[in-house]
This record gives C-alpha cells, sequence and structure tokens, in this order.
C-alpha cells in the first residue's frame, strides 16, 4: 500500500529580522538584504508529515515547492530531515502570481503526481501572510481541508484525525482521505538535520542546478536516481494559461506605500526620581491614570 | 444584486464582535455606493440573529439554519456562500480574519475566481485605472493591507471578478449601532438546495472553546511590552504596573515570538488593534507592525534604552533608562501620589 503524503513549502524572505536596510529609498523592498529561508510554518507542517510517515505504512514524504531555480535549497533542507524527495515548479510563467493563480499551479502540479493522499502544508507564508494557498488548493482540487492544525493525532487508508488550535480553544476533528492539512506555529518544531541523510542528500539537485554545476556527474545521478530531485515547467503540468500567473491572478495592486507615522513633539525624560514622580503627578491630574 | 455581503461568526447564539464591527464598515461602505447591507447567518437555533443585527443597518438577513450547520465546518459553509453569492452576485463579501474567516474566504473565492485580500486594516471606495488596458473602474473596493511583515502597505483592488472579498481582524473597525430600531428584512434560506448532503464530511469530535479572559482591546490603559524587555521574567515588572494602574498586558510581535508574552497578548497588525486612554510602551523599538496596531493611543510613553528607537517618533513622553529602573519607580511614585 502506498500512501502518498505531499508537503507544500515555500521560501520565503525573512520579514521578522527587517534591518534599516531592508527598505529601499523608494519605499520598495530591497530583497536582497534579506535572507531566503524556508517559511517557518512549512517546517511545522515537514514535521507533522515526517510523524505521519513513521506511522502509516508504506507512506512517502515529499516536497513540493514553487518558486526561482534557487528554492531547490528548502527541497534539499527537507531530505536532510527525512524527507523522501521533492518537485520543484519554476517558471516565468508563474510570476506575478496571486494566492489563488499560485493555488493553481500548485494542483496542476499535485495532479500530475497521481494518487496523493494527504497534502501537509504552513498554515501561512510570513511575507504574505494571507493563509490562503491551503485552502485554495484544496478547492481546486475538490479535497477537504483542516486548517490551524496543532497535531495529527491518527490516520488510517481512509481517515485522519486532528487537533486544530483557534484563537479561543482546540477542536478535535475528523474526516477522509484524500485531506489537506494546513499546520500552525503551535504545532512542535521540526527536527534537525540528520546527519546520515544530510550526507546522503548533499548532491541532490534539480537539472538547472546540475547544468549550472557544469561538472559531470551524470554517473552519480544514474546511480543514484533518489538524488534527482523533479524539476517542472509549465509544459510539464496540464494547464489552462489563462489561470496562471498575473491573467490568472483577480487582485492587482494599485499601490505600494512606504509606511510613514505622524511625528509627535515628544516630550523626553530621564529615569531619574523626580522627573519619574512628576510625570506620574500629571498623569494623575490629568486623569489618565487613577 | 449587486449589494455589499457580510458573514457572520456566531457562538452559541451570539454573533462575534468581529462581525458587528464589520456590519458597521460595510454600512458605512453600502451608503457610499448607494447599495444594500446584506449579512447571512448559518448555524443552528438562529431566532435571537437578528435583533443583534438589524441596529447596525442591515436590510437583508439571510438565515440557513440546520443543526448540521453548526459548530461550522468548511465545506457546508463554503457551499452556502459560493450557492447564495451565484444567485445574489453581490459586488463585495466582507468576513472576519478569524479561524473561521480564514477558513472560509479562500475556499469561496477559489471557487467563485474571485480575489480574497486578507487581514485589511483599511477599506474605501475609490477608482482604479488600468493603464496598460486603457480602462477606468469606477467604485472599486481599496482593499489596504500591510505587506512584508509590515514594512509596506499595499493597496489591492479587484477589477474584473466579483464579489471583492476581504477579511478584516477583530478590533481594526469600530463597532457602532446605526439605528437601534432598525428592522430589515429576514429571508429563511432553503438549507438543502444550496448544500449537497456529500459536504458533511468533518466530524467534530471534541470542541473547547474558552472566552477570553483578556480584556486588551477594552481596556483603557495598557501596559506593552517589546523584546527589549529581555525575559519573560523581566515580563513580570509589566504586570505588576499594570496590576497598579488597573491595566491590561500587552506585547509586540517580537516579545511574543520570543516566548517573554502569550500570543493572545499581541498587538500590532498581526494582533489586536488598541485604542487606549494611555499606551506604555516597554522596551518596544516599535516595528511598524506594531505601531500600526497602537498609534491611535490617546497618550503614548515609550520607555526605552535606546534614546533613538522609532517608537519615541510617536510618543508623547520619551523615557531614557532601562525597565528594571523605570518600572519600580513609576509604581512608587503612582502609590505615593494617588492618595
Amino acid at each position: 500500500m502506498s500512501f502518498k503524503i505531499v508537503v507544500l513549502a515555500k521560501q520565503v524572505p525573512d520579514t521578522r529580522n527587517v534591518g534599516k536596510d531592508a527598505m529601499k529609498a523608494d519605499g520598495t523592498v530591497n530583497r536582497a538584504a534579506l535572507p531566503a529561508i524556508y517559511n517557518p510554518e512549512d517546517l511545522n507542517a515537514l514535521e507533522q508529515a515526517l510523524r505521519l510517515k513513521s506511522q502509516v505504512a508504506g507512506a512517502t514524504v515529499h516536497v513540493l515547492t514553487m518558486g526561482p531555480a534557487r528554492a531547490a535549497e528548502i527541497i534539499r533542507e527537507s531530505m536532510y530531515r527525512g524527507a523522501d524527495g521533492g518537485y520543484l515548479l519554476s517558471g516565468r510563467e508563474f510570476a506575478g502570481s496571486d494566492t489563488l493563480a499560485t493555488s493553481y499551479a500548485l494542483a496542476c502540479a499535485i495532479r500530475k503526481m497521481g494518487k496523493v493522499d494527504v497534502i501537509v502544508c504552513g498554515r501561512q507564508a510570513i511575507d504574505g501572510d494571507t493563509a490562503q494557498v491551503g485552502p485554495q488548493v484544496a478547492e481546486k482540487l475538490g479535497m477537504p481541508q483542516i486548517t490551524y492544525a496543532e497535531e495529527i493525532l491518527d490516520c488510517t487508508a481512509s481517515k485522519i484525525t486532528v487537533k486544530r488550535r483557534l484563537e479561543r480553544g482546540v477542536e478535535v476533528v475528523s474526516g477522509p482521505i484524500p485531506m489537506v492539512v494546513t499546520v500552525n506555529s503551535s504545532a512542535p518544531e521540526c527536527r534537525p538535520r540528520h546527519a546520515k541523510l544530510t550526507l546522503k542528500y548533499k548532491r541532490a539537485a534539480t537539472l538547472t542546478e546540475k547544468q549550472d554545476a557544469g561538472a559531470d556527474y551524470t554517473d552519480l545521478y544514474t546511480v543514484h536516481p533518489y538524488l534527482t530531485i523533479t524539476e517542472w515547467g509549465i509544459n510539464d503540468i496540464e494547464h489552462d494559461i489563462k489561470w496562471l500567473g498575473l491573467t490568472g491572478s483577480p487582485t492587482k495592486v494599485k499601490q505600494i506605500e512606504n509606511v510613514v507615522f505622524t511625528a509627535k513633539e515628544s516630550k523626553r525624560l530621564t529615569a531619574n526620581d523626580e522627573e519619574i514622580e512628576d510625570l506620574m503627578k500629571e498623569l494623575i491630574a490629568n486623569h489618565t491614570i487613577g | 444584486m449587486n449589494n455589499l455581503f457580510v458573514y457572520l461568526e456566531i457562538e452559541d447564539g451570539i454573533v462575534g464582535d468581529v462581525s458587528l464591527e464589520l456590519l458597521t464598515k460595510g454600512r458605512t461602505l453600502a451608503d457610499q455606493l448607494k447599495c444594500k447591507l446584506e449579512a447571512v447567518a448559518a448555524g443552528y437555533k438562529l431566532d435571537k440573529i437578528g435583533e443583534q443585527v438589524f441596529p447596525f443597518g442591515v436590510d437583508t438577513l439571510y438565515l440557513a439554519d440546520d443543526k448540521r450547520l453548526a459548530p461550522y465546518t468548511t465545506l457546508p459553509h463554503t457551499s452556502l456562500l459560493v450557492n447564495l453569492f451565484k444567485e445574489e452576485k453581490p459586488q463585495i463579501a466582507f468576513m472576519g480574519a478569524t479561524s473561521i474567516g480564514r477558513d472560509l474566504g479562500p475556499r469561496v473565492s477559489s471557487a467563485l475566481f474571485s480575489g480574497l485580500t486578507a487581514d485589511c486594516t483599511s477599506l474605501e471606495i475609490g477608482t482604479y485605472e488600468d493603464k496598460k488596458a486603457g480602462k477606468v473602474y469606477d467604485n472599486l473596493l481599496y482593499q489596504i493591507r500591510p505587506a512584508f511583515g509590515g514594512n509596506i502597505v499595499a493597496t489591492i483592488v479587484n477589477p474584473d471578478c466579483r464579489p471583492q472579498m476581504a477579511t478584516v481582524r477583530e478590533g481594526v473597525m469600530k463597532k457602532e449601532i446605526r439605528n437601534a430600531k432598525h428592522v430589515g428584512k429576514t429571508v429563511i434560506m432553503d438549507v438543502a438546495k444550496y448544500v449537497p448532503d456529500t459536504d458533511f464530511v468533518i466530524e467534530v469530535i471534541e470542541r473547547h472553546m474558552e472566552k477570553s479572559k483578556l480584556n486588551i482591546k477594552g481596556s483603557p490603559i495598557i501596559v506593552s511590552g517589546g523584546y527589549g524587555v529581555g525575559s519573560a521574567d523581566n515580563f513580570k515588572l509589566l504586570f505588576e504596573l499594570a496590576a497598579t494602574l488597573g491595566a491590561e498586558v500587552g506585547a509586540s510581535r517580537a516579545a511574543v515570538d520570543a516566548g517573554f508574552a502569550d500570543h493572545e497578548r499581541q498587538i500590532g497588525q498581526t494582533g489586536t488593534t488598541v485604542r487606549p486612554k494611555l499606551y506604555i510602551a516597554c522596551g518596544i523599538s516599535g516595528q511598524i507592525q506594531h505601531i500600526a496596531g497602537m498609534q491611535e493611543s490617546a497618550m503614548i510613553i515609550a520607555i526605552n534604552n535606546d534614546p533613538k528607537a522609532p517608537i519615541n517618533a510617536i510618543a508623547d513622553y520619551v523615557i531614557t533608562g532601562s525597565i528594571e529602573e523605570v518600572l519600580p519607580k513609576m509604581i512608587k511614585f503612582y502609590k505615593k501620589n494617588s492618595k
């Protein structure tokens, strides 16, 4: 019995540690100043997928990502941690995609994989914070969804049970396979790299990477087919071009603005007793406190 | 036809604040667009919903009352909205940016191929010119939201697809009764006509919902801490000051990420938006995404070691000093002078 688990992952700029040089003078984002990282909640999702793999007989975990050639980095990273392989969906036709066009492209790629049992992804990516791609992929594939997952509690060939963490509580739900599960950051952290797997997959590469490297590793990839990361372009997936990229994106960006706040005239104080006491007296006198 | 719809979130027969806030905003925009404000309630035992929402100016309330629709599960609520929207062709649809709205919204938008913008902080009506196509669109919904970790603000439009969909977090919009005596029209939906039986595939086995113990949004004074507080232990100083002043404790995203404070205390674009009488920012440098969630506070005191912290620019009082030194003094001098 095969049981195919697919993890949807995204390589994102690290928006959490934005320094002053991250924004250019004209208010646009200086992407070069931001390191590219594995989207944090997708790592939580990978961990759930790897745990599932150890529970369900015959299960495999593959990572699917859409992005530029360098996004293969996160597929390798996944393999170092226990994934069996991955797919990179890449091409300029996908550029400018909003969440809906992205979901359509990912759904086309998943359909090409044949029977998929569980799709796991992070709830949202830190560069957009939309939490839309998971549910939209599910809709495109006609699959049900369980969002805000904290833990996959149980899974059989036909049924999955999941604990959800919501704003004001928890819920335990179960539903049929195939299923899309989106995972919260409250879920357990992803396991670290495994030393043996890191050695084993160090040379894992996409076709583009192999060509760019120029070195003649042909034998290596023939002998070790698991080192090939599948790379798909637009012609590898069955698609309707009008649903991809800019034309497939109903949302348009009208305007981007740098955030500017109106500065106030501040009163500067030091921490000495007298100044703090005066401030507290003033706040009491004008009924701000007390 | 072509009206403005709000999906109502309901827990135990009570309409959530986030939905009432959206109705308030929706009413204003509907007036501007000269269209109707319509609301959809899906759940069980909904007889008390009308009296809760009509005062907010709802013209039409759609009720889908069915035991199977509560608690919320994705597919039935999706089918209900998708099929209703196909009939009614709303121009705009709003949902809360909650675990329900953010589960339902993308699914509905995907099924209808309509654009959805998550976590909007402002919604306006305006024109849009598509220079390439040489087309001008009037009366579009401007969906304004922070992007890129809050470093930029983007205005998103959906020129061609309907409905124009947006989610908004609780507390971002104001809640305001329009007319306490207003009663609109109620339409009882035939659920079986909108929702196929095959949608009921998710079984809710267990459910524990707590009423939030915190009331950060409603607190007149907030003592808030950032990464600069240094540790969860140092946060105790903030709790002491808050207890002394009768305040609530808030936190920046960085402090929450570092584990100094619980997620539900987070203030900012990805947390709660607050407008207290007094906001005391302790060890908060003032990332844009935080400032956006508290800048409307009537008075802001910033306590920071760094005299150049960005938050100082919007503060009424800037105290340069350490939390460990300043907070105990505030407690001491408040107690000394408050009697």
